[in-house]
Order: structure tokens, then C-alpha cells, then sequence
């Protein structure tokens, strides 16, 4: 079986930027051939003879879960690409400022055909460093953008102070701890930093932290990021250097940890109930475990209700085998999804 | 498992060399026509041409027995007889056409995402549906065009102005066909299953039990059997009754080697036999009667995507994701 094709989703609110970045990774040198799945044709300024337009077509699949929707048009675009296999190293689909990145995302589990061909490489949102905090007080698809994001450009940051870009980041982490922040003025991103991330892929799944300020390296307001490294932590909220830290309202994460080896037994039908009957509040989930007399880190990963989980590799030597799972998500129960996890100790 | 003993025509198959995953086979006069994804048409047997029939992928693929009728991602839907020689129909411009289909008097439908189109031989008809359109048939008698789409199939008489009539069933409906003598609509869905109905009274006929989608569909000379392709076998819906497949069993022969499914059926144009193609490349031609089976091609790995008998049922052509095109004598 050949190589499963990459997948880069772009979301973003509407006048993010997201035609900025799909026309910078087009344009920029790097040698590889995209095909593009865009919702409005017209916008984008490179030639390229593989730019497709989509509908947004959300279909609910019948198999009696109430939030497995998929994209029906991105099934039949991707089949219709994949007939040119070869032609291209990848496909970027960009989405509307309107549109939930879970139908997108769950393409790609739930159809066999476009699962067993191509693989979702990560979520990319664009939020504008200026707007974005209004938006997620009046827009709920820019909350659900961000809380689904593997990887956020923080654009337009050239139109805002260093205040206002620390305080919108703060917004940003209230809702996701985990994704990658980029700080841009016209999406002038590295793309090598936003293609071939592997963001569902089990195997690639290393360590669960949130990613505080880790991109400070382009702050020029000092903060030292040696305290965020690999140190145990936990409550970043006072180390975060003048991070401000907010509470959202509606989503958040919930980051779940133990060093008690979990049963199996109990873990698994736990997390399959979880995600059965809060799916539609989860939008990522995201673990790795280790279980009772188990040499190996069991690795897990879910949007909504679909979840994917194995084997992944042997513990190492010395390596501190602890259990974390992490859940973004809606209005979940804190305290009932943590008293359920802390239960499936052996 | 082990392999079973069965008898082979496999030292009777002319191999021929494709370039490019084979996406339709199907006969146009006496030779044998593939479509490939890298958008060529090559004929092949009595007579010999390969043409470049679309810039990027073919998507659609039709024939009347005269030519072979493409459609692509160009935006572009080209006939082609046995020569080589192209005529193009319809430019859509950039946009994709999914779907083509065949009617009465040279009638042409195609789609293009929500938009069905009709070309008669004086006029061009459109209807708009409430998704994409996922497939077009027409009806094997009157000028009547069924279109498959999310949430059920809408049946339109393009020379009237009655107004469309809706089949609802919920989901996204992808491929769709008539019953040969017209009395049942059957579409193929997302979910991996088929759904049907009985046209005279709405009549619901759900098939079910898949592993996995269904892209394959053959109705078996007597019109008696449907054969569909995504399971472990080859799945035949009873269709001789009033009822259709209504309350009944499938025959379910033909099991491929372990974990390979089926994935193209082709019942022969005369007898009561069935062509399978599996996901490992292999093809077996099935006797329904007894079942007996006989190999036609071994497997190599790749997945068979297109069977087709010549109408005289002498001659089967196959071709495979792997850009392997092959025709069989019998």
C-alpha cells in the first residue's frame, strides 16, 4: 500500500487571512504540488490547475450517532483527486469562516475509502490578532476554530500592541491549551512548521503539555521560556510570564492525570461512554495511557464520538509512565469526567 | 485460507498496458474501451487507439455501444467511437462534471454539483436538487431521469412540466439504477448499503449488511438478481418477485480469499453467470446455478475497478487500480 496523502485543513474566520496563507504556501518554493479545495473560486491568485471548489456539503451519516456528520463533497472531491494520484504531494482544504472543522475532520474516520488514501494532517486556524477577541464573544464557529486547532497563525499581529497581543493569546489558551500558537503579520509562517505535523496520527502522538509560549522566541518582550519546558508543573497559569489567564464561559479544556497504571478494562468502555454520550460537547481528545502490566504506551486521539486508539511503543527506560488525557471541549462536567477517569485505576 | 482447486481461463487473458488506474471498461462495438485516471481513452481489440480525451481525471464514465462518453474535472463531457475520434458535447468551464448517463433518442444527462442537465435533441433542460447530485439514470422506458442525491432520489420527466417527484429516504444517495423492467429504483449510499423503492407505491426496500460501500452493481440477464460488490462475497438481491428483494435472503456467493472483498460485479450479457473482481486483484466467473466457480484472473495485490462483458458475452474485459487493463476470450 502506498503512502497515505497529507491533508492540511485551513479554517479561519472570515478575513483572517486564510486566503493569504493558502496563496503563501502555494506560491513559496518548497517543491511540492498541492491540490486545493477551496469554497469560493476566484480568490486565489496562483495558477494552479488542481484548485477545486467545494460546497460544504455536511451530511449526517445513519448510523444513529447524532453528531457523525461528514463533508459528502469532500468525499467525492478527494475520490475525484485521488484518480490523479501522483500529480500532487498533498491537498489543503480550505473552509469558510462559517464552517465546523469537525464534519471536516471526520471525513477522514469515517469514510473508508478517503481514510485508507489520504490521512488529516492537522487542523490550521488563522485568527486575527485584532478581532478575534469579538469574534469569540459573538461567533461560535470561531470558538469552535480555535478550541479544534492543532496549529493557530495569530495574523495581523502588526495591527495590535503587545498588550493586546498578550491578552488575545490569553483568550486563545482559555479555550486551547495544546495548539501551537504562530505569531504573523501576513501569515509569513515557516510552512515547513505547518505541513507534515501528523496532528491524528497515533504513531506521532509524543507528549501531552500545554504549549505555553512556546513560540516567545518571536515576542520581543522578554519572556524566558525555560520555565514551560519539560518541568512537572502544574499550574502554569502563574508561570506563564504575563500571560493573562481567562476562563471561558462555554468551552474549555480539561487536562486529566495519574500516575496509578489504569485498567483497561474499566479504561477503554469508560472512554468509549464518554465519548458516546458527551461527543457532541467533546471536539478533541487526545491521551496517552498507560495501562496495568502493559509494556507498551497505549496512545488515543478523538473528535466528537469517533475515537482512535493503539498500541504505540514500548515505555522507555526511565520514561515516567503516567496517564494523561486531555479533552476540549463544551460545557463538559470537570469534575464527573475526572472522578471517572481517576476510577479506571487498576 | 488455502487455495481453493478450481479450474482457470487465466492462460487465456491478453494482457494490455493501461498507464494509469483503470476507472470504467466497457465495449464499444466489437472492442473493448478503458477509461483511465490519467484521462485517456484506450480502445483496445478488433480496433486500437488510445486518445487523451481530458486534461486532468475522467469522473464519469457512459457508452451506447457506438461510443464511449467521458466526463472530467476539465469541465469537458467527449464521445469516442472505436477510431479514436472525439467530439465534445458540453463545457462546463472549471467546473467538475460527476455525473453522466444515457437516454432514449441520444438523450445526454449530466451534473454538475447541485445541477442536473438534460440535452435532448432540441432542448437543454436543468433541475436543481438539495445537494449535489450523486447519480443520474434513466428510466428503460419514457423520457424519465432519475437523480440521487442527499436525503433520497428525485425522478423528472425532462420534456414535461410536471413537477419532480421526490423519493425521500434519509442519507446521501450516491449511485443509482432502475430495475431493467422499471419498477424499481435502487440507489447505492454512503453508509454501506443500498436502498430501494418499489415505484408504484413508494414501497421502501432497505440492503443492508455490508462491511463496506457499494460501488459495483450488475443485474443478471434474466433481470432476476441484482449483484453488488463490498462485501467478503458477491451479494445477489432477489428481484424475480413482485416484492423485489422485500423480506428475502441474498444469495451470497463467490467468498474472495480472507479480508479481500469484493469490489466489481458484471453478470454476463446471456447466462446465468457473474464476473467478480476482488480487492487483491483477483476474478472469478461464477456460475449461479451451482456456484461453481472458475478463476479468470490470479491476484496481484491490486483492486479490480472495472468488468465488462461484450454483448455476445464472448468476450470480458477488467481492468484494476493499478493501471493493469486485460481482455478475456471465452
Amino acid at each position: 500500500m502506498s503512502e497515505k496523502i497529507p491533508v492540511t485543513v485551513l479554517t479561519g474566520y472570515l478575513g483572517a487571512g486564510k486566503t493569504t496563507l493558502l496563496n503563501r504556501i502555494l506560491s513559496e518554493p518548497h517543491g511540492k504540488k498541492y491540490a486545493v479545495i477551496v469554497n469560493e473560486f476566484g480568490e486565489i491568485g496562483i495558477d494552479n490547475d488542481l484548485v477545486v471548489g467545494a460546497d460544504e456539503e455536511v451530511f449526517e451519516m445513519n448510523n444513529g450517532c447524532i453528531c457523525c456528520t461528514v463533508r459528502g463533497d469532500l468525499i467525492r472531491i478527494i475520490e475525484g483527486l485521488l484518480k490523479r494520484k501522483g500529480q500532487f504531494d498533498g491537498i489543503l482544504v480550505e473552509t469558510t469562516g462559517l464552517a465546523d472543522p469537525a464534519p471536516v475532520a471526520q471525513t477522514f474516520f469515517m469514510d473508508e475509502d478517503v481514510g485508507a488514501k489520504t490521512a488529516l494532517d492537522a487542523v490550521v486556524t488563522v485568527a486575527d490578532a485584532k478581532w478575534l477577541k469579538d469574534r469569540l464573544k459573538d461567533a461560535p464557529e470561531a470558538k469552535n476554530q480555535i478550541g479544534f486547532a492543532d496549529i493557530i497563525l495569530l495574523n495581523k499581529t502588526d495591527l495590535v500592541s503587545p498588550e493586546e497581543l498578550r491578552d488575545v493569546e490569553g483568550h486563545i489558551r482559555a479555550i486551547n491549551p495544546y495548539a501551537r500558537i504562530h505569531r504573523t503579520r501576513r501569515c509569513d509562517v515557516d510552512i515547513k512548521s505547518l505541513l507534515g505535523q501528523g496532528a491524528f496520527d497515533l504513531q506521532r502522538i509524543l507528549e501531552i503539555e500545554p504549549a505555553f509560549l512556546e513560540q516567545d522566541e518571536h515576542d520581543h518582550h522578554g519572556h524566558h521560556h525555560d520555565h514551560h519546558g519539560h518541568s512537572h508543573d502544574h499550574d502554569h497559569h502563574h508561570h506563564s510570564g504575563g500571560l493573562k489567564h481567562y476562563h471561558d464561559e462555554e468551552m474549555q479544556s480539561i487536562s486529566l492525570k495519574t500516575e496509578k497504571p489504569l485498567d483497561p478494562d474499566k479504561f477503554l468502555p469508560w472512554v468509549q461512554e464518554l465519548s458516546a454520550n458527551e461527543g457532541p460537547k467533546i471536539l478533541r481528545l487526545k491521551g496517552i495511557l498507560s495501562f496495568r502490566n502493559d509494556p507498551q504506551r497505549f496512545v488515543i486521539q478523538g473528535v466528537h464520538m469517533v475515537l482512535d486508539g493503539d498500541h504505540q511503543r514500548d515505555w522507555k527506560e526511565g520514561e515516567k509512565r503516567d496517564s494523561r488525557l486531555v479533552l476540549i471541549g463544551r460545557d463538559l462536567d470537570q469534575k464527573k469526567i475526572e472522578e471517572g477517569f481517576l476510577a479506571c485505576a487498576a | 485460507m488455502v487455495a481453493v482447486d478450481r479450474p482457470s481461463l487465466t492462460s487465456k487473458l491478453v494482457s494490455i498496458e493501461a498507464g494509469g488506474e483503470i476507472i470504467d471498461a466497457r465495449f464499444v462495438r466489437e472492442s473493448a474501451a478503458f477509461a483511465t485516471g490519467a484521462g485517456e481513452i484506450l480502445i483496445a481489440g478488433d480496433s486500437e487507439a488510445r486518445v487523451k480525451a481530458h486534461k486532468g481525471a475522467i469522473l464519469a464514465v457512459t457508452g451506447d455501444g457506438e461510443r464511449i462518453f467521458t466526463a472530467g474535472d476539465d469541465g469537458r463531457i467527449v464521445a469516442i467511437d472505436i477510431e479514436g475520434e472525439q467530439e465534445a458535447l458540453v463545457d462546463a468551464g472549471n467546473k467538475w462534471i460527476d455525473n453522466l448517463a444515457l437516454g432514449p433518442d441520444g438523450a445526454i444527462a449530466w451534473s454538475v454539483g447541485k445541477t442536473a442537465f438534460v440535452r435532448g435533441r432540441k432542448t437543454e433542460r436543468s433541475l436543481d436538487v438539495v445537494s449535489t447530485v450523486g447519480g443520474l439514470a434513466f428510466a428503460p422506458k419514457g423520457f424519465r431521469l432519475a437523480i440521487a442525491h442527499y436525503n433520497g432520489a428525485t425522478l423528472w420527466f425532462p420534456n414535461t412540466e410536471t413537477a419532480p417527484e421526490k423519493l425521500e429516504w434519509k442519507g446521501s444517495h450516491l449511485g443509482v439504477t432502475f430495475s431493467p423492467d422499471g419498477r424499481f429504483l435502487i440507489t447505492t449510499m454512503q453508509e454501506p448499503a443500498l436502498h430501494g423503492w418499489r415505484l408504484a407505491d413508494g414501497q421502501h426496500m432497505r440492503m443492508s449488511g455490508y462491511p463496506s460501500r457499494v460501488r459495483s452493481l450488475s443485474f443478471s440477464a434474466d433481470e432476476k438478481w441484482l449483484a453488488t460488490s463490498g462485501s467478503q462475497e458477491a451479494i445477489l438481491w432477489p428481484f424475480a418477485t413482485r416484492d423485489g428483494p422485500m423480506g428475502k435472503e441474498p444469495l451470497i456467493i463467490a467468498p474472495g480469499v480472507k479480508n479481500e472483498k469484493v469490489t466489481a460485479v458484471a453478470c454476463h450479457p446471456k447466462q446465468a453467470m457473474l464476473a467478480a473482481g476482488y480487492s487483491d486483484g483477483m476474478v472469478l466467473l461464477v456460475r449461479l446455478a451451482d456456484t461453481a466457480e472458475v478463476l479468470a484472473r490470479r491476484p496481484d495485490g491490486s483492486a479490480v475497478t472495472a468488468l465488462a462483458w461484450r454483448d455476445d458475452g464472448k468476450l470480458l474485459a477488467l481492468g484494476t487500480e493499478g493501471g493493469s487493463a486485460a481482455l478475456l476470450p471465452l
